[in-house]
């Protein structure tokens, strides 16, 4: 089924069902039982160990590592949820190369870390495997409510520990299904067999937390209102606003937004029916652009490019995915910005770039330019919190820098409203950073209606 | 140039490594491979009387492993050969024939009456066998028939069979005994007093294995019961190695050949035995484990270190090492050593830290000014070792003497060059004065 378009070369189906199905499946497979217990003997146990210094959620890792050694998957994988409920998606999205298997000694001692990424998948995968419910149990209910907006990885966090402590919460999100980047976001072969959406209903096996989808902040769901509702309000809308090139033709078929593609290519049931181009241009430089680029390839794209405008040492993509994208046959082009695009007959043929160089800390254009055909060209330069969403407090609620100012327990400057995730001010854009937030908020919650 | 060449009480082989009485010399098939291989000789598996014994038809061995399955620990409740004798015999013969520079010694166990033992002895010289082994050592199934074990538990046991033997037979005479006593000392004297031309050891430690939690039974489970079994393998050595050592140093039995046994599975591990006084050594479990090739490494192993230390034969290692086994109350209590970390080398891992400071004296930092940073602390360090023990890097931790005329900062006494043991120490209530 190939779109008839003089110029451009957009079509489905490129590949075959085996191939699509090979493309798309697991990057790292599930560690069998004496592959895990191997690897895990690989700990030392060290003591106050880095790995969980770098861990932003703290799981004590040596410990869940002795615990598969010992035989004990099922300990292993509480001893992370105890830190995070939703170590199962970290462990299979976490740059672990730049947090705990960055700092592991064996890492520092011989460039080879404990895979502690894919022990922990092991266990929480073996865990829920066997059991349909967290290892919580709920305390006696408090008779306090709390509304978390966003059901991303924040949002389930908070609401988890918050249904924990016997509070009830009301769980809102504007998309049809739960789950934020992890359903919408993630590349596809990191989370395959539906886990998001499993992992998911694991949560909120919890009890005490009520999910209603299709409320949007800002569209059917009022700041104020909720506030007047509810004990606390827990922010975790993510960043629903993308950047733009700010190029004219941008509004041209072809051009389109990374972030939207990823979710199409997450929801989708067949890759076979996803249109894309033969020759594909990525601008940006961060986990999105990879994501973007490398599934482009899988999905049959024979000339898959990303264009950043600075140097490989500062592109937001960790090593790890840098070399994925290049072992995947994408190539990284470095120092060189958009500066137009062109297009026939309404779609985009092609974008013009040009060179980049560092000017003592400032980058510059060069002048040089080179054009690239394309027949897409996909934008993943960052997202942006949209300030209307908040109905109007964003008047009151401080924001800085586009983003919502929150405190060490993740306080907004609205005394009642917590917010965590990608939406705050020195948000990581990582997804276990953001169930950090949601337990540091949940703690805070917690402490603030029991006082 | 190094000479391997073997000569152990008179029976030769090309190199000191024998296989032990076990399943690997069962019969014809497995050591005709073995002698393939290059194993220097074997000891025969154990020879009863008809009608032969049975087995366990379920499983006979069980394990201990490491987390890669690296086989630590081994046992078995296997009995001795369950072949007819006559087959036995005749197939030691030919091998023998065959293989005429190999050791072949054979293996005996019957009830312990003279008459018993004339007759076995005798068909087993008619097989050129170049000796026998006296199975004083299986603890399971044999010893509850008054055999085995149960034999050499009992010094008196021992003499009398080995004098028997000594008597009947022009062979050289092996007594290998059971670790399963309190003082290995009394069963070699006992072997030495028969006239024992030499004595094997360690035979199997009494053992369960381990548990099945689902069967509640002890492994190898038969029909749901298991029964105590014959450990070896690696996890035995240290044991085996004091009991030889036990025996080189007696005064009663120094000079009696020892065979040793016990988890070599290394050239490394012979050439150990060998240093505590060992002639020869006897393998089982190593060959059990990877196939009777393990012999080549042993072979130029042990020929490639002794070639590197200077030595020239294997008389030359013998018994090296056994002025230097000691008791504790010998040892200098004026040497002074201090665990010295090499922070080079360090990982950062923590865990001579966490090792000392939880279980021993505090003696090993976890922070130098606001580093994660592990140093031993001079004026706590007892010198134990623990460190060592428990760092991952090899080399890492090492202990450092320290020179006499420094002071130990730990008892705040200078280090003296004089050689001082507990025998005389002020601390002794049995410290004998010292002569006028």
């Amino acid at each position: 089924m190939t779109q008839t378009n003089a110029a451009a070369d957009v079509a489905s189906g490129r590949l075959s069902d085996e191939e699509y199905a090979r493309n798309f499946s697991d990057l790292h497979p599930l560690l069998d039982q004496h592959e895990a217990t191997v690897e895990a003997d690989r700990c030392y146990f060290c003591y106050d160990a880095p790995c969980v210094q770098a861990c932003p959620t703290s799981i004590d890792i040596p410990q869940f590592i002795r615990q598969i050694s010992t035989g004990n998957p099922t300990g292993s994988a509480k001893t992370i949820f105890d830190q995070n409920i939703l170590g199962g998606m970290c462990a299979r999205v976490c740059p672990t190369e730049t947090l705990c298997e960055q700092v592991c000694v064996r890492e520092v001692a011989e460039g080879k870390p404990v895979k502690i990424g894919q022990l922990q998948r092991y266990a929480t995968d073996h865990y829920m495997a066997h059991h349909d419910t967290t290892p919580f149990a709920r305390k006696e209910p408090t008779g306090k409510k709390i509304a978390v907006v966003g059901a991303g990885p924040a949002g389930l966090a908070c609401a988890h520990a918050l249904a924990v402590e016997g509070h009830a919460v009301d769980l809102f999100d504007a998309r049809e299904k739960p789950g934020g980047l992890n359903e919408f976001g993630i590349a596809t072969y990191k989370t395959v067999d539906n886990f998001a959406a499993r992992e998911v209903e694991f949560v909120l096996s919890i009890g005490g937390i009520e999910l209603k989808t299709g409320m949007k902040l800002g569209d059917n769901l009022d700041l104020a209102e909720l506030r007047a509702s509810y004990d606390a309000v827990f922010l975790g809308i993510g960043l629903g606003g993308v950047n733009a090139l700010g190029l004219e033709n941008e509004q041209k078929d072809g051009v389109l937004n990374a972030v939207d593609f990823i979710a199409d290519l997450r929801q989708t049931g067949d890759y076979g029916s996803l249109p894309v181009g033969r020759r594909v241009v990525v601008i940006g430089g961060g986990m999105t652009a990879v994501d973007i680029a490398v599934q482009t390839r899988l999905l049959g794209a024979e000339d898959v490019t990303i264009a950043y405008r600075r140097g490989q040492d500062r592109m937001n993509a960790s090593e790890f995915e840098q070399h994925l994208a290049q072992t995947s046959g994408v190539k990284i082009m470095t120092w060189a910005q958009p500066k137009s695009l062109v297009a026939e007959n309404d779609h985009v043929t092609a974008i013009e770039l040009e060179r980049t160089r560092d000017e003592n800390g400032q980058l510059a254009g060069t002048g040089e330019t080179v054009t690239l055909a394309a027949d897409m060209v996909f934008k993943a330069v960052g997202q942006t919190l949209v300030p209307a969403d908040l109905n109007g407090s964003g008047a009151t609620i401080e924001l800085d820098r586009g983003r919502l100012v929150v405190d060490a327990d993740r306080r907004t400057s609205l005394p009642d409203v917590w917010a965590g995730g990608d939406c705050i001010l020195g948000g990581e854009d990582l997804t276990v950073a953001a169930v950090e937030d949601g337990k540091i908020a949940a703690a805070a919650i917690h402490r603030a209606i029991s006082a | 140039m190094v000479d391997l060449r073997s000569n152990f009480i008179g029976i030769k082989s090309p190199n000191p490594f024998w296989l032990a009485s076990a399943p690997p010399t069962d019969k014809e098939y497995n050591v005709v491979r073995a002698f393939q291989a290059g194993w220097g000789g074997v000891v025969w598996k154990t020879l009863g009387e008809d009608p032969a014994i049975v087995n366990v038809n379920g499983p006979r061995y069980g394990a201990i492993h490491g987390k890669d399955r690296h086989l630590i620990g081994f046992n078995n409740i296997e009995l001795i050969t369950d072949r007819p004798l006559e087959v036995n015999l005749q197939e030691i013969k030919k091998v023998k024939r065959e293989w005429p520079d190999r050791a072949m010694v054979v293996s005996l166990m019957v009830p312990c009456e003279e008459r018993n033992w004339i007759d076995i002895l005798k068909k087993v010289e008619d097989t050129d066998a170049d000796g026998v082994e006296l199975n004083f050592g299986c603890p399971h199934g044999m010893s509850e028939r008054g055999m085995g074990s149960a034999v050499g538990q009992v010094p008196e046991y021992i003499e009398m069979v080995t004098r028997w033997c000594k008597k009947h037979t022009r062979m050289p005479v092996i007594v290998k005994l059971t670790p399963n006593i309190t003082y290995i000392r009394k069963p070699a004297q006992a072997a030495n007093a028969g006239g024992a031309d030499a004595v094997s050891l360690i035979n199997t430690i009494n053992s369960i294995v381990g548990v099945d939690l689902d069967a509640m039974a002890p492994t190898p489970t038969i029909d749901g019961k298991g029964a105590h079994g014959g450990y070896c393998g690696p996890a035995v050595k240290p044991i085996a190695l004091n009991m030889v050592a036990e025996i080189a140093r007696d005064p009663a039995t120094h000079g009696l050949p020892i065979s040793g046994i016990g988890g070599i599975s290394t050239w490394r591990d012979a050439a150990e035995f060998m240093a505590l006084g060992a002639g020869n050594v006897q393998v089982c479990t190593a060959a059990m484990t990877y196939g009777f090739k393990v012999v080549q490494d042993m072979i130029e192993g042990l020929s490639d270190w002794m070639d590197s230390a200077g030595y020239a034969s294997v008389d030359e290692i013998v018994g090296r090492a056994v002025p230097n086994c000691s008791d504790w109350q010998h040892l200098n209590l004026n040497y002074i050593a201090k665990a010295k970390i090499n922070q080079d080398l360090c990982i950062k891992c923590g865990r001579c830290h966490i090792a000392c400071e939880d279980t021993s004296h505090q003696a090993i930092t976890n922070m130098v000014n606001g580093e994660r940073m592990y140093e031993v602390i001079d004026a706590e360090c007892v010198g134990c070792n623990l460190c060592v023990n428990v760092c991952p890097v090899e080399d890492c931790i090492t202990m450092e003497p320290m020179a006499a005329g420094s002071t130990d900062p730990r008892t705040k006494m200078p280090v003296v060059a004089d050689y001082a043991n507990w025998t005389t120490h002020p601390n002794n209530p049995m410290a004998r004065e010292a002569a006028e």
